[in-house]
């Protein structure tokens, strides 16, 4: 026996320096072959099937580079073609006339016309479970003109809709495509699913019957990191091209240092907030919220947490949404006024939870908030809590807090103002007419609207934005391409190009 | 010896039985819910209602118990709640993963271990022998992930020779594989060959002491060739009992190492399962777990009575 390990023991040190030779680039399969890319992320997708499973992973792998829809989101924000070359609304804004790319087909070979548009909405009311669905209950009927051309027919104007369009409910599915959607996902992008390993990699290879420019990375495999620090790693010895979305920001100034590495910085649509339960009695005068706001000082926070990297907000809006306005100077760090806020409120004693994620950025933020609060004399008693088991049931299912820090990172998430039964316990008449008129409105009537609604919640103190978490993508010099703004619920593969030398 | 393998299994059954019902209710008393966490911020509450009734979590805990214990009983571990795919088929693929990492590790510990124990025993009045001691302090000392940490940073970031983690499975390419397996190995190895290093010692040290490896060197045997004729077999009996307790340990380290190396194996699996609320998939993993350390007692017993033909007849 002694000998049997004895000879393995020798094998095993003989292998290492023979294989450690001259092979270094090719570790993890990064950048063993010019046409294949390994991009780093952090949530793996538990299946493929974004009708059923919710979340931000699925369509972040699939949206765009393997599902198509009518319409994209580019970098800026804004509405472009996709599988629609046009559209037309009517005058009452009620129907859309969609003008279909002719020659396109899903990876399993069947053509896309406009029975599969369709087919696809339709399936979203019938076949749907995740609460994403009800972005298509303003749809009255699809019909189809003819092959290359689709009407969709709502019950009443919705500015939403066609937005809602860009993201995974817009998704086109094929009417043979459906069976096994959890593992096997088709559609009309430039990539398609090749392989999966649970726990390690998802890989895509390019679509040969793609209608588009031909990817110049035919294979991409997507490789998940539970851990910010090896997902660096992976990245520093080589093993991936790409990291995404950088989560640990401290570690950025190591990759702008260093020269095989190029960093693209962004926005994204993830406001962290620090949530103030309105409907506790404590909070519900909005001269404490005032109070709590002006208490804390933004900039630091913004720099203890993201090292300095974000942006700061003072609304519930990004700066890629059409009716941004910088609000972030409403409410300046200036406690001396908080402290009278405070006590023309009558407040003598303050004593509130801070119920957190337990995710580095929430409680490092909680720190801060806790400091700063202190300071004004109010006294804040940090609980972080499991995420997201326990901090969906207890703070965002049973409204058990007094304050709480989360990244909202749906788009245009404003909207949770104006739904009472939100975990902000925040209810405003004139908010939630506002959102209604703002989504049957004309553009003009929109964009004043949302920007009143973004006002008024700041006015209220409703929440205290305390900043917008940036996009850092890091890579390889030679990748080049990436969507700077991260505001679609893609990860958009398509745009990557190799730069020759 | 029948008589004590039917005693044996009687105890692994119990072992299995009792662990299942402890996870079982810890689980069910831990805060959050695994339909809401499946369904994630978005989800309105009759959605929510509708998945805890089709995942059969609103029925009695009880009922649920007997249920998962029943299809385990015909190798069914049900189907996990967030990947709606069945347990059993993922539950090979990680432990293939795991048994790799543990296997190496041990093998990493052993390499070590023994020959080091062997020198820092013979040696043991000569500063070489009290530096191999000192050296395996300090390693008992030395968490497995920060050894991982360490070790990914000069092998992997600093010197590019071996890939900072990630999982080549060995059918696929042999070579990366074993390139993978190497850095996660050796931080789970050298941290276990400490301790072990410690073991080798002092059994190595008895023996010595004893009468018949004093006539083997009265008989003209240096001390090396003598310890491995005379010494070794004997020492290996306190050796393998503290192995098999290791392993234990190991499986729990593979868990960290798993972590820091990304490794799809069974530990990852279990604290993503966990955080998910994965009531079935946490099940399924701790039993086979159980089950694991269990068959591992039982083979250390075994290995007794073959490395001590004494003890064959008791």
């Amino acid at each position: 026996m002694r000998a049997r390990w004895l000879a393995a023991a020798i094998a095993m040190i003989l292998t290492v320096p023979a294989c450690s030779a001259g092979s270094t680039a090719s570790v993890g399969g990064g950048a063993a072959d010019e046409s294949t890319l390994a991009v780093g992320f952090t949530a793996e997708p538990q299946n493929f099937d974004f009708t059923t499973t919710d979340g931000a992973a699925i369509p972040q792998a699939l949206l765009y580079n393997v599902y198509e829809g009518l319409v994209k989101l580019d970098g800026r924000g804004e509405i472009v073609p996709l599988l629609a070359e046009s559209w037309t609304v009517s005058p009452d804004r009620t129907s859309y006339d969609f003008r279909l790319r002719t020659g396109v087909r899903f990876s399993n070979g069947a053509p896309f016309t406009a029975e599969d548009v369709k087919f696809s909405i339709e399936r979203v009311k019938t076949d749907w479970t995740i609460s994403l669905k009800s972005a298509m209950d303003v749809v009255e009927r699809v019909e189809v003109v003819d092959p290359a051309r689709v009407r969709v027919v709502l019950s009443r104007p919705s500015n939403s809709w066609l937005f809602s369009m860009t993201g995974r409910v817009g998704a086109m599915f094929s009417r043979s495509g459906v069976a096994d959607l959890a593992n096997e996902p088709i559609g009309t992008g430039p990539y398609e699913v090749a392989s999966r390993r649970r726990g390690d990699s998802i890989v895509l290879t390019e679509n040969p019957g793609y209608w588009g420019r031909r990817p110049d990375y035919r294979t991409v495999v997507l490789k998940y990191y539970d851990d910010a620090t090896a997902l660096n790693n992976a990245l520093l010895s080589n093993g991936i091209d790409v990291i995404s979305q950088i989560t640990a920001p401290d570690s950025v100034p190591q990759f702008e240092a260093d020269t095989r590495f190029h960093v693209v910085q962004g926005t994204t649509n993830g406001e962290v907030v620090l949530a103030y339960n309105n409907d506790r009695p404590a909070l519900r005068d909005a001269r404490v919220r005032r109070a709590l706001t002006l208490a804390i000082d933004r900039r630091a926070l913004l720099e203890a947490t993201w090292a300095g990297r974000g942006t700061l907000i003072g609304s519930m809006v990004p700066p890629t949404d059409p009716w941004y306005e910088d609000l972030s100077g409403y409410y300046p760090h200036d406690p001396e006024r908080a402290r009278a806020l405070l006590a023309e409120a009558g407040v003598r004693e303050l004593n509130l939870r801070l119920r957190v994620p337990n995710l580095p950025y929430a409680v490092s933020a909680a720190q801060v908030v806790a400091s700063d609060l202190s300071r004004i004399g109010v006294r804040v008693t940090i609980q972080p809590l499991d995420f997201p088991a326990v901090w969906l049931q207890q703070v965002f299912t049973d409204h058990d807090y007094d304050l709480s820090i989360v990244s909202h990172v749906e788009a245009r998430d404003i909207t949770t103002f104006g739904d009472p039964d939100y975990y902000w316990g925040y209810d405003s008449a004139r908010v939630r007419r506002l959102l209604e008129r703002a989504d049957v409105g004309t553009r003009e009537q929109q964009l004043a609207d949302m920007r009143a609604v973004a006002r008024t919640l700041t006015a209220d103190a409703a929440a205290n934005w305390l900043f917008l978490a940036p996009n850092i993508v890091v890579a390889r010099t030679e990748v080049t391409g990436f969507v700077r703004n991260q505001v679609s619920e893609s990860f958009d593969l398509t745009g990557l190009r190799r730069a020759e030398g | 010896m029948t008589l004590a393998i039917v005693r044996r299994t009687a105890i692994l059954l119990a072992g299995v039985l009792a662990a299942s019902i402890v996870v079982f209710a810890f689980l069910a008393v831990l805060p959050g819910d695994s339909a809401q966490v499946a369904l994630g911020v978005n989800a309105t509450p009759e959605l929510v209602e509708r998945t805890r009734q089709e995942f059969g979590l609103d029925r009695p805990l009880v009922a649920q118990y007997l249920d998962w214990m029943g299809g385990v009983l015909h190798g069914d571990f049900g189907v996990s709640y967030v990947t709606r795919e069945p347990i059993g088929p993922q539950l090979l693929d990680r432990l293939g993963v795991t048994l790799w990492l543990v296997g190496a590790g041990m093998l990493v510990a052993l390499v070590i271990a023994v020959p080091l124990g062997t020198v820092a025993a013979v040696r043991h009045r000569k500063p070489s022998g009290a530096l191999v001691s000192g050296l395996a302090q300090l390693g008992v000392a030395v968490p497995a992930f920060l050894a991982g940490m360490i070790l990914v940073q000069v092998f992997a970031v600093r010197l590019g020779w071996l890939p900072s983690g990630g999982w080549t499975p060995p059918a696929h390419d042999p070579v990366e594989w074993l390139r993978g397996l190497i850095l996660p190995a050796a931080s789970l190895g050298l941290v276990q060959g400490a301790v072990l290093t410690r073991y080798v010692r002092t059994a190595v040290l008895d023996v010595q002491r004893e009468d018949y490896l004093r006539t083997a060197r009265a008989k003209g045997l240096r001390p090396y060739p003598a310890l491995l004729r005379h010494g070794l077999r004997n020492a290996a009996v306190p050796v393998v009992t503290v192995l098999g307790l290791q392993l234990a340990t190991l499986l729990v380290g593979a868990v960290v190492v798993e972590r820091v190396f990304v490794l799809p194996g069974l530990g990852s699996m279990l604290v993503d399962a966990v955080a998910a609320r994965d009531l079935l998939t946490v099940q399924g993993i701790v039993l086979v777990l159980v089950v694991g350390v269990l068959l591992v007692n039982f083979v250390v017993d075994v290995l007794y009575t073959l490395l001590d033909p004494r003890l064959r007849r008791s």
